[in-house]
């Protein structure tokens, strides 16, 4: 193996020689040189999950997250030059490394962070106008058969765990108030101006903005969401709530169109 | 394939020296903690650059903040992913994500560096060096031109901070990129901190190295700080580490610099362990003052050159 290729399998790995045919000018190590290169390669990527996963790397401390980031970097190195997609893959991880057993919550707890920093990077939409909302409303028989249309920062996330409470006890500057982590929570996640807000809803809140987000009328959408709250074991949330789910997307902006 | 530098469509509209709207002014690193500090306080600076791949983002804060900005100063993107001076070929969905870029924001410059970051697929995060010779001098050549007709504008091209040498090498760096920069028409984008990292890092005399380089076709200065280390025999090993003020050494150097070649945009670069916006906008105004210092020697030269001839 010489070039590039070389260098590669060397870079991840500290156990691995340096690649042949390097040089220096006073006949000094190479290796120790090359040393700046991998230091280069897996610092700055465990430094961009670091920043993608502040509130994981709270939970756990510094020097376990340095574990976890530095073990995904070894497995996962980016594919794209692009590293706000970098941690895509970063849960599902975990999910699977005995470094993280202690923290069962931790997986959930990624994919908020990530949907957060989507969120940040998502598109810009208009919210709606409010004469066409007007117009719509005026027509309440013709409710049901209408399309929603969402912004695209908005996410859906649910999970066994108190991950929206875990987040949210992260977010000031004083220590973090204690939270039960073993009970279920969901939310949602979106952008408003320039803030992502994670907004704790029921399940059968997310299932109804994941139907419309593909495609379902709002009859549609409020259908599986009732009929799939009635079978979870009425969760904490109170279930689906039609009223609270319209209030809520009008009240942060993220409905984008009536069709 | 080696175009005449005046055959190339971007040669004409891209004059070194004379971008049209970045001024021979010090510009600074823009950093999402410092816009509000920025946009309050109207800084004297003569642009901003950013990342490119920062913005490859599709909305939020990020662009809107940029768009704002770019408003009121001009505007340089420096690529830090393509990888020009990989093996592979150049991912072409980077590269037409960049022209999109380029076509929102309409910068006054864009820039790359002599580097790899992209092997079989996997980005590296790092700006890895190349060995100088024929077969890679040839490939960044394809490379450059491919970007500059995709991009449909000339590019300046960084020279490099390395820690390691080839042992194939057959050119000198400077030579290297000297031939790079005839063969395709592109501009150099002269970082003084990697010049005399590099120098300090293989034993080079950096002032001949400067001299090699093809000067006039600087389009742009970079300036940053570097962190000191030392190799296995005890000699510096500098690490071009963007995290604190510039070295004496590299003002001096730049002040050399600008004697030869005249005042050009010049960037402070501060990326990591960031400072408070007075600070890094401090280090801009002494590249402004070596800047305006030369520009007020040449007018007295000028003046002096029209007294003896009147």
């Amino acid at each position: 193996m010489s070039g590039p290729a070389a260098w590669c399998a060397a870079l991840l790995d500290p156990d691995r020689e340096v690649p042949p045919g390097l040089s220096t000018w006073n006949g000094s190590d190479p290796a120790q040189r090359f040393t700046v290169y991998r230091n280069n390669v897996t610092v700055s990527l465990m430094e961009a999950l670091a920043e993608t996963f502040p509130v994981c790397q709270a939970m756990v401390g510094a020097p376990h997250f340095r574990d976890l980031a530095r073990a995904f970097v070894r497995r996962h190195p980016p594919r794209s030059p692009v590293l706000a997609r970098y941690g895509h893959g970063f849960a599902d991880f975990i999910a699977e490394c005995t470094l993280a057993a202690p923290w069962p919550y931790l997986p959930d707890l990624a994919r908020l962070e990530l949907a957060c920093l989507d969120a940040l990077h998502a598109a810009d939409a208009q919210p709606l106008d409010p004469d066409a909302l007007a117009a719509a409303l005026g027509r309440p028989e013709t409710l049901p058969s209408l399309r929603l249309g969402l912004h695209p920062s908005l996410a859906t996330l649910g999970s066994p765990y108190a991950v929206v409470s875990l987040w949210a006890a992260h977010q000031g500057d004083g220590p973090a108030p204690a939270v039960n982590p073993d009970r279920p929570e969901q939310a949602w996640v979106l952008r408003r101006g320039r803030a992502v807000l994670v907004l704790p809803m029921s399940g059968g809140d997310c299932r109804f903005v994941r139907a419309l987000q593909v495609g379902a009328t709002l009859g549609e959408a409020t259908a599986t969401a009732a009929a799939a709250a009635s079978d979870e074991d009425a969760d904490a949330a109170g279930g689906f709530d039609l009223t609270r789910c319209l209030a809520v997307l009008l009240r942060e902006q993220v409905l984008t169109g009536i069709t | 394939m080696n175009p005449r530098r005046d055959s190339l469509p971007w040669a004409a509209a891209n004059t070194p020296g004379t971008h049209p709207g970045l001024p021979p002014r010090a510009g600074v690193g823009l950093k999402p903690a410092h816009v509000q500090a920025i946009l309050e306080g109207a800084p004297d600076l003569g642009f901003f650059e950013v990342h490119a791949e920062n913005y490859l983002v599709a909305g939020g804060p990020m662009h809107a903040d940029l768009a704002r900005i770019a408003k009121r100063y001009p505007l340089s993107i420096h690529g830090v992913g393509l990888s020009i001076g990989g093996a592979d070929p150049l991912d072409p969905d980077h590269l037409h994500a960049l022209r999109g870029l380029l076509d929102c924001y309409q910068p006054a410059l864009f820039s790359e560096h002599l580097a790899w970051s992209t092997h079989g697929g996997v980005f590296w995060n790092d700006l890895l060096p190349v060995p100088y010779d024929r077969a890679t001098l040839n490939r960044v050549c394809a490379h450059l031109d491919q970007v500059q007709e995709t991009l449909g504008r000339r590019i300046l091209l960084e020279n490099p901070a390395t820690y390691v040498e080839f042992a194939d090498s057959t050119l000198s760096e400077a030579a290297f990129i000297t031939e790079l920069v005839a063969r395709t028409g592109c501009g150099l984008l002269l970082d003084v901190n990697n010049a005399y990292v590099s120098c300090i890092n293989h034993g080079r005399d950096v002032l001949a190295y400067l001299a090699a380089l093809p000067l006039a076709q600087v389009g742009e200065v970079h300036l940053a700080g570097f962190h000191r280390d030392t190799d296995s025999s005890g000699d510096p090993l500098l690490i071009d580490s963007h995290g604190s003020a510039v070295d004496e050494a590299v003002w001096s150097l730049y002040a050399w610099t600008l004697a030869r070649i005249g005042p050009q945009p010049t960037l402070i670069e501060w990326d990591n362990d960031l400072p408070v916006f007075d600070r890094l906008h401090a280090e801009a105004r002494r590249a402004d003052r070596l800047l305006m210092g030369l520009e007020a020697g040449l007018e007295t030269a000028g003046d002096t050159a029209r007294r003896i001839s009147a």
